[in-house]
């Protein structure tokens, strides 16, 4: 109990840390991590078809 | 000054020059090497069987694809003596950190499983029983990592390195015509017309040559061995030497198994080897040493890839220069890793195909967000300085980059949905 309790404070602390981006978020770099989510979440969502797909064959 | 005089000071200022990289080689030397693992193996031997000498050419492109990439780790390590783990996490915020981090984890440990099972399925050939190749490959990795230095676990891995050209020699064995291997290698051509089967090849090649782990496993390489500004250009060196080194050897594969089982299926490299002996023993042995060399070597480096990029991100000491009392956690990861990789090929029934079909599910999930992040890394002129990418650079990189994002998306597609690209 006391090991989880002081994972998830570091965990905090870790997320605290990192909380703001220190990239400069030009453009670009604005435009590359929009295209990388939109690129993740298609890829998502064909992992969940094909596991919806591979459940229903089951 | 005389001849002689010009001679001498010449002779030396090369001498001085190798001994400098002499002591600056390793981190792409290994990682490059490593890149050939269990994996690619199975993939040169395959492409070998399937098409001959045929996609020689495809091969040597590899070289400046694996260059160009690696070679931005080396700059971002010397430059921000941070991992790539750690720099994703302060340069991009928490979010794509844990992903970063979390996916990392999960692809090193497949791909260590597929490790687990090139190494046990090679030594089998030899009737070493997989158990005992899992304890002996676990007690081995433990004598290496936990002797307290940095240079000797270099120095070691260099060393397996070395063992994984033992496919030159076969190549030679197998007296293969030359004449052949350059009027249909080295002119660029696709066999049979550009179909499915042949790109659905080429993808897994290129599949092979760049991985996530080693974009992580390079950068905090570079910082455990302390390389600083003034050694990038010997860290270029290094990495562009281990890129023709790893494409050589994948050469010399294919040689082999163009000359003597071209047309055969081979699924995997272990029964690569097999059908191999029985043509000629020494060089089936040779193709079951090299697997097995090459599933440790890749099983050395994504472990080490995972411990450091944890230590990164938890605060833990994370160097291989720690003893284990100085860095307890970086070592029980490395192991605790290792370990349960270890077991799953001894389980029964394990699903060990699925779990090779994940991996290329889920390093498509990582490469792209790791390379996008490399290249924005490199572009960050307040931290890079002068060592930031040049416009040249950015559009070599950039070509690549985009390049080997979608190929392995197919790649990883045509895993998903394997009647999609047939």
């Amino acid at each position: 109990m006391r090991m989880i309790k002081q994972f998830r404070s570091k965990i905090r602390e870790i997320n605290q840390r990192y909380a703001k981006p220190k990239i400069e978020m030009s453009r670009g770099v604005s435009f590359s991590l929009a295209v990388l989510r939109i690129y993740l979440f298609l890829l998502v969502i064909l992992m969940i078809y094909k596991f919806i797909t591979v459940i229903k064959v089951f | 000054m005389d001849f002689f005089s010009v001679l001498y000071y010449r002779f030396k200022k090369v001498w001085k020059a190798i001994r400098l990289y002499l002591v600056i080689a390793g981190p792409g030397l290994v990682v490059m090497i490593a890149d050939n693992d269990a994996g690619g193996i199975t993939t040169y031997a395959a492409t070998g069987a399937q098409y001959g000498y045929h996609l020689i050419w495809f091969l040597l492109l590899l070289i400046p694809v694996a260059y160009y990439v690696q070679e931005m780790t080396v700059r971002l390590g010397a430059v921000t003596k941070r991992g790539h783990a750690e720099a994703i996490f302060e340069s991009f915020g928490a979010f794509w950190g844990w992903f970063s981090l979390i996916d990392l984890m999960i692809v090193d440990w497949l791909t260590l499983v597929t490790e687990f099972v090139g190494m046990t399925a090679a030594l089998s050939i030899f009737g070493v029983p997989a158990w005992l190749t899992v304890i002996l490959v676990v007690l081995l990795m433990g004598i290496i990592v936990l002797n307290g230095r940095y240079w000797t676990w270099e120095k070691i891995a260099l060393g397996f390195c070395l063992l994984n050209l033992i496919y030159i020699p076969a190549a030679f064995m197998v007296n293969p015509s030359i004449s052949s291997i350059i009027g249909q290698g080295l002119i660029p051509n696709f066999p049979g017309g550009f179909n499915n089967e042949l790109f659905f090849l080429l993808m897994a090649n290129i599949g092979t040559t760049i991985a996530p782990w080693m974009l992580f496993f390079q950068q905090s390489s570079v910082v455990d061995k302390g390389l600083l500004e003034k050694d990038i250009k010997m860290g270029k060196l290094d990495t562009f030497i281990g890129s023709i080194i790893t494409v050589a050897v994948a050469i010399f594969i294919v040689i082999v198994t163009g000359t003597l089982l071209n047309g055969a299926p081979i699924d995997d490299a272990a029964t690569a080897a097999r059908m191999l002996m029985k043509t000629n023993h020494y060089i089936g042995a040779f193709m079951a040493i090299g697997l097995f060399d090459a599933g440790l070597l890749g099983a050395i480096c994504i472990s080490l890839a995972s411990s450091w990029a944890f230590g990164e991100i938890f605060g833990w000491a994370h160097s291989l220069n720690t003893k284990v009392k100085e860095a307890p956690w970086f070592y029980i990861s490395f192991f605790i890793t290792l370990a349960t990789a270890g077991i799953v090929p001894l389980i029964p029934g394990a699903p060990l195909v699925l779990i090779t079909l994940f991996v290329q599910v889920v390093a498509v999930t990582l490469l792209p967000a790791a390379l996008v992040f490399l290249i924005l890394l490199l572009n960050d002129k307040k931290t890079m300085g002068e060592y930031a990418n040049t416009p040249l650079q950015n559009i070599v990189s950039t070509i690549i980059v985009v390049l080997i994002i979608v190929l392995s998306t197919l790649y990883g597609i045509s895993a998903l949905f394997p009647n999609l690209f047939r």
